[in-house]
Formats: C-alpha cells, structure tokens, sequence
C-alpha cells in the first residue's frame, strides 16, 4: 500500500507541471475522477451531500413550485405531516412492525435452511448434483406468479407472506453460499488434512470459517430482495405491513401517505445494510473484505 | 551395492515404482509421474527439481496422500502411505493459513487436533513462533501479514507438529527475490536447530542446491528421476556459500541435466503447436 501511495505521488506532478493552470475546481474533479484511486474523506463526503442535496433540490421545485400537482408528488411537508399523523395513529409502527416480522420470519428461515445446504451444494459434487437442476428451475419462477398458489394453499395471513418472502430468498440464497463454498481454496483444505484434520473436522472447522464473509454478504444482499418480495406480497392480499399501508392510501389518493411508506421501507433497508455491515466489521474481524 | 544397503538402512521416506496418471475428461489418460523411485534419510534434506510440469508437485501430493497414486506405493518409517496424516506436514507455494485464526491460531491448529491440552498448544505454538522469527506477531491475522511472514507462519504450522518429514511445495514461489533469500536463510538455520527431513520441490536450481544434502532432477513429463546429485556442501550453510566455488559446480552439474529437460519441453511444445 505504502508503495502505490508513493508511486502515486511522484507521478502526478509530472504532467501538472506541462499544462496551463487550471481553476481549483477543475483539478478537484480530476483528483476524484481517477479510476480505482481512492479520494480523501472530505471528497467523498461532498459526493453524498451533493446528490441528497440535488434530489432534496429538485422534490423542492417541483412540489412548492406546484410545478407538479399535489395528487402526484406531495411537498416534503406534507409527507412530515403525514409521517407525524401516522405515527400519532399509531398505525404507522403497526404497519411497520407488520412487516418487520413477516420479513424477518421469512428471511431467517430461509438462511437456517439455505446455508448449510448451499455450503453443502459448493463442496459435494453429489449433493450439487441433487440440488442444483431443481434450485436452478425454481429460482426463474418469479415469486409473484406463486403468490395465488401460495393463498390457496395457506391463505392470505402471515404464513403466506413467509412463504413468499421464504421461497423467495431460499433459492437464491442456495446459490450464493454454493459458489460462495465452491470458491473456498482447495488447499485450505488439504492444509487442514496435512495438519491431521479428518472430513469432519474439515467442514466444521476450515470449511465453514472460510465461507462465513461471503456469507455474511450475501445475507445482506438477500436480505435486500426479501424487502421487495414482501411488498409483492403485501400489495395483493392483506391487511397490514407497509405494502399495505401504499396501496391502502392509493385508493384514498393520499399520495403523502404512499410516500411515508416508501420513506420507511428504504430507512429500515438501510438500517439492515448498515447492521449487517457493522456485524461483518465485529464478528469477522479477519476478514479481507473489510 | 554397498551403497544401496546404507540407503535401506537409514531410509525414512520411500518412493517405489511410483506412477500417477490422470484420466482425461474426453477419454483417455496423462501420465503425470512414471515409475519413479526415491529414498529420502532420516533429517536429510532432499529437494526435487525439475521443468515446469513434470510432475514434481503431483509427486509431493501423494507422499503427502492428498493424490492417490496408480500404482506403485509411498512408505514412511516401514508403514504404506494411504492417506494424509499428520506424520507428514506440507506447507504450499499458495498462502494458505487459516485467515479466521491468528499466527498463533494457525501454529495451535495442529497441536490442537491432536488432542494435547490448550497450555501445551500454546507452549508449542510459542515455540516455533518463535523458531521462524514471527514473536510479536501471535495474535496477527494473516491479511497484516507480508507473504514471507506467512510462509514463515505456515512452516511453524507444519513444524508445530512435529511431524516425521516435512513437505516443502515451492514454499516460496510466490515471493520476491530479496525476500526468497531471506526464506532460504531462515530454513538453513530453522533445519540446523530441528534437523528435520525435508522433502523440497522447487524449479529454482540455485535454492535447491543451497538447501539441499541431495538433488534430485526430474524428467520433462511424463516425470522420472533422471538424476541424483549429492551436494557436498558443508553445513551449517549460509547464503554466503552462493559466491563459493564449489556451490557453482554443483549449480552447473544441476543446471545441465535439468536444462536437457526443459529443451525436450520445449521441442514438444513446438511440435504441437
């Protein structure tokens, strides 16, 4: 590292010198703009301000400029408004905590299950064999178009939205940890065999260690997916979760509402990217990915 | 032979008519190592060189009992080879410790499997950290690690324990020339204090005259021994022996027996293509 950082630097003055003098701001841009290179934590910070800031700017116009009718995009005060009032209601945690356990159900059933077999899936050639043409069938099946199965055979409760969201992830999921596991070094493995490790001991002690960052990636991307399939399901039958709530002020025309609720929906995503990428931080401290 | 009873005298690891071949997935089979015989002594340190391809590393692996051999069979004190087994450490030429333990995790890892109380694992562990030069780093991760500093961690590993011969696959391929020498000093100085046997694989001819008491070249594929090298050289050695005239003669002796077999690579390669 130390060595690029220096490379870098005795090599950029060279041609700075051969050109005209540029305005500042023009040699910021070509500082941040250089492939792969990293940019100082002031720059980056500007980028996150500057892009919030310009939709911030541009929802701003639009609404208090009534360049767009209220019906279609609600001011930012208004959506305030409505958060507060649905919050006040109550039915705002309702709908939230509706959907917060339907998704965290669904999803962690999916990785009790998804995980070791994919784990499995990556490393036994025989049991990829079993696994692989059915996962591989299912997993094109979009989710919705299981959803009228799903409520004749369960009904419309919580159970069905599991399902979706579980279908939903297993799949995938099985798939990530299989090439996850697949791409664990072999000789990882015969070192844990050279150092007197049987087969047993090379699945509980190297093989599963070694998958556990891609892992721990992968959960947070399915975790991800698991938000969407919720609302899919939410949106066709239901009486409460956050999809509801959209669709519910949909028919009102309480397009403040509809934006509440997707306010909500990416808040608590992020809030799960960022858990999981502390947890990475905290419980892998080895890993290379951080 | 006189010669031939002293070698079955003291002979820790035994290769007889050893041959692996390979099935092909279209059919058919490559043969990787051919009828190959080898005698390693017990704390005699014996390196395989060889072109690129021959089949040194497939050799080492079933020594090892990660590849099963064909036919023929690998006896280590008296008893056949079936498997791998912790009589018999390896270390790669890829880094492979354990990136989910520290230097001392990986070094206990061994000690550990076999059952010996945690105290004992980590007196062990101490000590061969200790032994590679590595004290101050115990509680690293491998990522904080330079390449040399966790190929030296990997040889404490397999020293750790203590096993009957120690398998070497290129351990220091993948490292840069200062650091390589560095390596090679390292493990002049780690065999003086443990005297352990050491079977070596390298394509480099200077490393494995330097190291070893006994040079073995191997054919172009499929591979053989095509001949036996006694380095002469006397020990303790350092890097310093480079420079000495014997050291080039042995150099030379490799280097012309070895250089027959990368041409016949070469020609063949010509010819297919």
């Amino acid at each position: 590292m130390p060595d690029r950082n220096l490379q870098a630097n005795t090599r950029r003055p060279a041609p700075r010198a051969q050109t005209r003098p540029r305005s500042r701001i023009v040699s910021a841009l070509d500082d941040a703009l250089r492939p792969h290179e990293p940019v100082s934590r002031r720059t980056y910070l500007s980028g996150v301000i500057l892009s919030t800031a310009v939709i911030a700017f541009v929802w701003i116009l639009l609404s208090y400029g009534g360049i767009v009718p209220p019906l279609f995009l609600p001011s930012p005060s208004d959506v305030v408004r409505a958060a507060v009032a649905l919050f006040r209601e109550g039915s705002l945690l309702i709908h939230a905590r509706a959907s917060l356990s339907v998704i965290v159900t669904g999803w962690a059933l999916a990785v009790v299950a998804a995980v070791p077999l994919g784990i499995l899936m990556g490393t036994l050639k025989f049991v990829e064999a079993l696994v692989e043409p059915v996962v591989d069938f299912v997993r094109y099946l979009p989710v919705s178009a299981m959803i009228p199965l799903l409520i004749l055979y369960i009904g419309i409760g919580t159970a069905e939205k599991v399902a979706v969201i579980f279908i939903g992830t297993f799949f995938q999921l099985v798939l990530l940890v299989a090439d996850v596991s697949a791409n664990v070094s072999k000789d990882l493995l015969d070192s844990a065999y050279t150092l007197g490790a049987k087969r047993g001991t090379v699945f509980s002690r190297v093989l599963v260690p070694a998958t556990l960052p891609g892992v721990m990636d992968n959960l947070r991307i399915t975790m991800g997916w698991a938000w969407t399939y919720l609302i899919v399901a939410e949106l066709v039958a239901s009486d409460r979760g956050l999809g509801y709530l959209i669709l519910d002020s949909m028919r009102g025309l309480y397009t403040d509402r509809i934006f509440v609720g997707l306010f909500v929906i990416g808040l608590l995503g992020l809030g799960f990217d960022i858990i999981f990428k502390q947890l990475h931080r905290i419980l892998l401290p080895w890993s290379p990915k951080i | 032979m006189t010669d031939d009873a002293l070698m079955n005298d003291t002979a820790k690891l035994i290769l007889r008519d050893l041959t692996v071949a390979f099935q092909r997935r279209r059919g058919g089979s490559v043969v990787a190592v051919d009828s190959l015989d080898l005698t390693v002594h017990d704390e005699e340190f014996v390196c395989i060189v060889g072109p690129s391809g021959c089949g040194k590393s497939t050799m080492l692996r079933v020594v090892a009992g990660l590849t099963r051999p064909s036919s023929g069979e690998v006896v280590l004190d008296g008893i056949q080879v079936s498997g791998p087994g912790a009589d018999r450490g390896m270390v790669f030429q890829s880094y492979t410790l354990f990136p989910w333990l520290t230097v001392e995790g990986n070094v206990e890892f061994g000690p550990r499997l076999s059952g010996h109380p945690p105290e004992l694992c980590t007196r062990i562990a101490k000590r061969y950290i200790d032994l590679v030069g590595l004290s101050g780093f115990e509680h690293s991760y491998p990522k904080e690690l330079s390449g040399g500093m966790m190929q030296r961690a990997a040889i404490a590993r397999a020293l750790a324990n203590d096993p009957e011969i120690l398998l070497m696959d290129e351990p220091f391929g993948a490292l840069d020339a200062q650091t390589r020498t560095l390596m090679q000093e390292l493990l002049l100085s780690v065999w003086e204090q443990t005297h352990k046997t050491v079977l070596f694989v390298t394509h480099d001819i200077e490393e494995a005259v330097l190291l070893a008491d006994r040079v073995y070249v191997m054919t172009a594929r499929p591979g053989r021994i095509k001949r036996e090298i006694k380095v002469s050289l006397p020990r303790p050695r350092t890097v310093g022996v480079l420079d000495s005239e014997e050291f080039l003669h042995f150099r030379r002796e490799v280097h012309q027996s070895i250089r027959e077999e990368s041409l016949k690579v070469l020609a063949a390669r010509e010819d297919g293509g």
